[in-house]
């Protein structure tokens, strides 16, 4: 299978006043399409920033990020933000829903930048949230989930448009074992049954078992190599 | 359409700020409505004037009478195709304590003059024979409920009769009225046989208060103007003549000038809304910069984004420009009534509806546009880990 992301030569850095920061050292990284990449590492190593450039969030400072044979850190804001759009879901460790919104609303959200209409919206939306094992909180507000439920919408909400790529940042860090392992266990079926590639950084030995492949970040650099779980 | 959810969940985040924004707004556009129909009611006379007709009076002061033989020279003018006269007669109606305006008028010629004014065939002609006739305007029969051939017992303040009195007594013989609302808001007035009251009066006589000169192309105004005056330059009775909407709105000025007035009541208003509403928005969208990020995060493009933080600032202006002007629309018929139609009719027109809506759109803009460059700005990374 080729290569979904290709990364190479990518540094980052930061200015804070007088101070440079750099975050990312000439990093070289492929991700196959249908891989499942868990990014250790321990904190300021330079991994949420690492995936912020996977997922166009951020642009590195040097080298180049590649998704399926395109440059993405050269496109232009507007275009970027399209791309992100149509090929990456988001999964935050906070969930970042809008909490004024119900689940339903929350997931619709990324379909709002389509030409669906409002009912073909709401139908996926439905979707995405039955398969998540939510279709009866459909109607609540995220204020009145608990936060396995709110990470189970979010989920909903980054794969309602059916991306490619699902980047995933610390998605079990604010729930308890069982619960963690129930979201873990939906990014493994979307990966394995659904085809997406996912991208996930975690501190949690036990979550990062879930992936294909374990990356260790130290000090901005890949250190040791990929290697299997 | 499909970014009213997004808009609605913004406005409704913070309901009672919003709430007491909304309600600033609409108090504001209340005050815009009331004011502006005030406004408009005192523009409105001259507003709905001829702009082919001048107005002559004495140079110095229009309470100085000009002599009745200056109607055949100014008839001779070049551009002049007809001339009438009126003069002022001031009076009070039984015991009431308004005046309302009484003018003494060469009754055809007025008539022809002021062809805004509807009157049946029948009743001109009565008025044009019957010397000591009236007619009235239908907002005058209407409020004091008087019957055609009835007598109108007047007293004049400034014109005793011959034998000293100042009790004068005519037969209402016509009633004026008007197709167009505007013209209607002026028909409080009576008309009375200027032969008659000439005849009666105890001095001044064979004088008159001015004279509508019909011209016959509004461009003209100004030259015909400068030759009427010309005629009787250097003469006792010299004339000042002028487009009778600037002599309106002259006149309207000497009880203040409304419109300069309410000009500045409302600049008032809206700066203190535009301080309060833009320092909300501001905060709001401060508030929102984590949600605006994952919004953007998700794929809404900058110009999305812009887009969906000025939309916000124009509908909540437009929801309480809305309101204000509604509530305005509702209070003015009250006011009318409370007022007994002694001023005239107060009313939220299609032009103000207009006017309103420009200015909350002007204002969303200034409220809106400083949060959208904020949020347009906003950078994705650093509005999420809360350093935005």
């Amino acid at each position: 299978m080729g290569n979904l992301v290709e990364i190479r030569g990518v540094t980052k850095v930061y200015r804070r006043g007088r101070e440079t920061i750099e975050v990312l050292r000439r990093i070289d990284l492929d991700i196959a399409a249908g891989d499942f990449v868990a990014l250790m590492g321990p904190s300021g190593s330079g991994k949420t920033t690492l995936l912020n450039l996977i997922g166009g969030l951020d642009r590195p400072t040097a080298g180049s990020v590649v998704f399926n044979g395109h440059r993405i850190d050269q496109l232009p804001s507007g275009l970027l933000s399209q791309w992100r759009a149509a090929h990456v879901g988001f999964v935050f460790q906070f969930y970042n829903l809008l909490p004024a919104l119900s689940a339903q609303r929350n997931v619709e959200l990324p379909l709002l930048l389509t030409r669906l209409s409002a009912a073909q919206r709401r139908r996926r939306a439905e979707i995405a949230l039955t398969l998540m094992g939510l279709g009866n909180r459909a109607r609540h507000k995220p204020k009145e989930l608990s936060g396995g439920e709110e990470q189970r919408v979010a989920i909903a909400r980054a794969i309602v448009s059916d991306p490619e790529l699902l980047v995933c940042d610390e998605p079990t860090g604010e729930l308890d074992r069982g619960t963690a392992d129930e979201v873990l266990t939906l990014l493994q079926m979307l990966n394995r049954d659904h085809g997406k590639t996912v991208v996930m950084v975690t501190h949690d030995p036990k979550a990062a078992d879930y992936a294909h492949r374990r990356l260790q970040i130290d000090k901005g650099t890949l250190v040791g190599g990929p290697c299997p779980t | 359409m499909k970014n009213f959810p997004l808009l609605g969940a913004a406005l409704s985040r913070k309901k009672i700020r919003t709430i007491l924004t909304w309600l600033s707004v609409a108090i504001a556009f209340t005050l815009f409505g009331l004011l502006q129909a005030v406004e408009v009611a005192f523009t409105a006379g001259a507003d709905a004037l001829d702009a082919k007709r001048l107005l002559t009076t004495a140079r110095y002061s229009i309470i100085e009478p000009l002599p009745l033989a200056h109607l055949r020279q100014i008839e001779q003018v070049p551009g002049v195709t007809a001339v009438a006269y009126g003069e002022w007669f001031g009076a009070k109606y039984q015991n009431e304590g308004y005046a309302f305006p009484v003018l003494a008028v060469e009754a055809a010629r007025y008539l022809d003059m002021y062809s805004e004014f509807t009157i049946s065939r029948e009743q001109r002609e009565a008025f044009v024979k019957t010397r000591a006739g009236a007619v009235a305007g239908r907002r005058l029969v209407d409020r004091y409920g008087w019957k055609l051939g009835q007598k109108l017992p007047l007293s004049s303040e400034i014109h005793p009769k011959a034998d000293g009195s100042t009790s004068w007594e005519f037969e209402l013989v016509g009633i004026l009225d008007a197709d167009d609302p505007t013209v209607r808001g002026n028909t409080d007035v009576v008309w009375i046989n200027a032969a008659y009251f000439n005849e009666g009066r105890m001095t001044g006589k064979d004088k008159t208060g001015w004279y509508v000169v019909r011209i016959d192309d509004p461009q003209h105004v100004r030259s015909v103007a400068a030759a009427i005056d010309a005629r009787f330059a250097n003469s006792p009775d010299e004339t000042k003549t002028q487009p009778e909407k600037e002599f309106a709105i002259g006149f309207a000025r000497q009880i203040g000038d409304i419109g300069a007035l309410v000009v500045r009541i409302l600049a008032a208003v809206f700066f203190t809304i535009l301080i309060l509403t833009g320092n909300t928005m501001a905060q709001s969208i401060r508030e929102r910069s984590h949600e605006l990020a994952i919004l953007k995060t998700l794929g809404f493009s900058d110009r999305r984004i812009t887009a969906l933080v000025l939309a916000e600032a124009i509908l909540l202006l437009f929801l309480g420009a809305g309101a204000g002007l509604g509530a305005a629309a509702v209070l003015l018929p009250v006011l009318n009534g409370v007022t007994g139609g002694r001023f005239p009719p107060l009313l939220v027109s299609a032009g103000i509806w207009g006017l309103g809506a420009a200015v909350a759109l002007v204002l969303a803009l200034l409220v809106g546009v400083p949060p959208a460059l904020r949020a347009r700005r906003l950078m994705i990374v650093e509005a999420l880990a809360g350093r935005a």
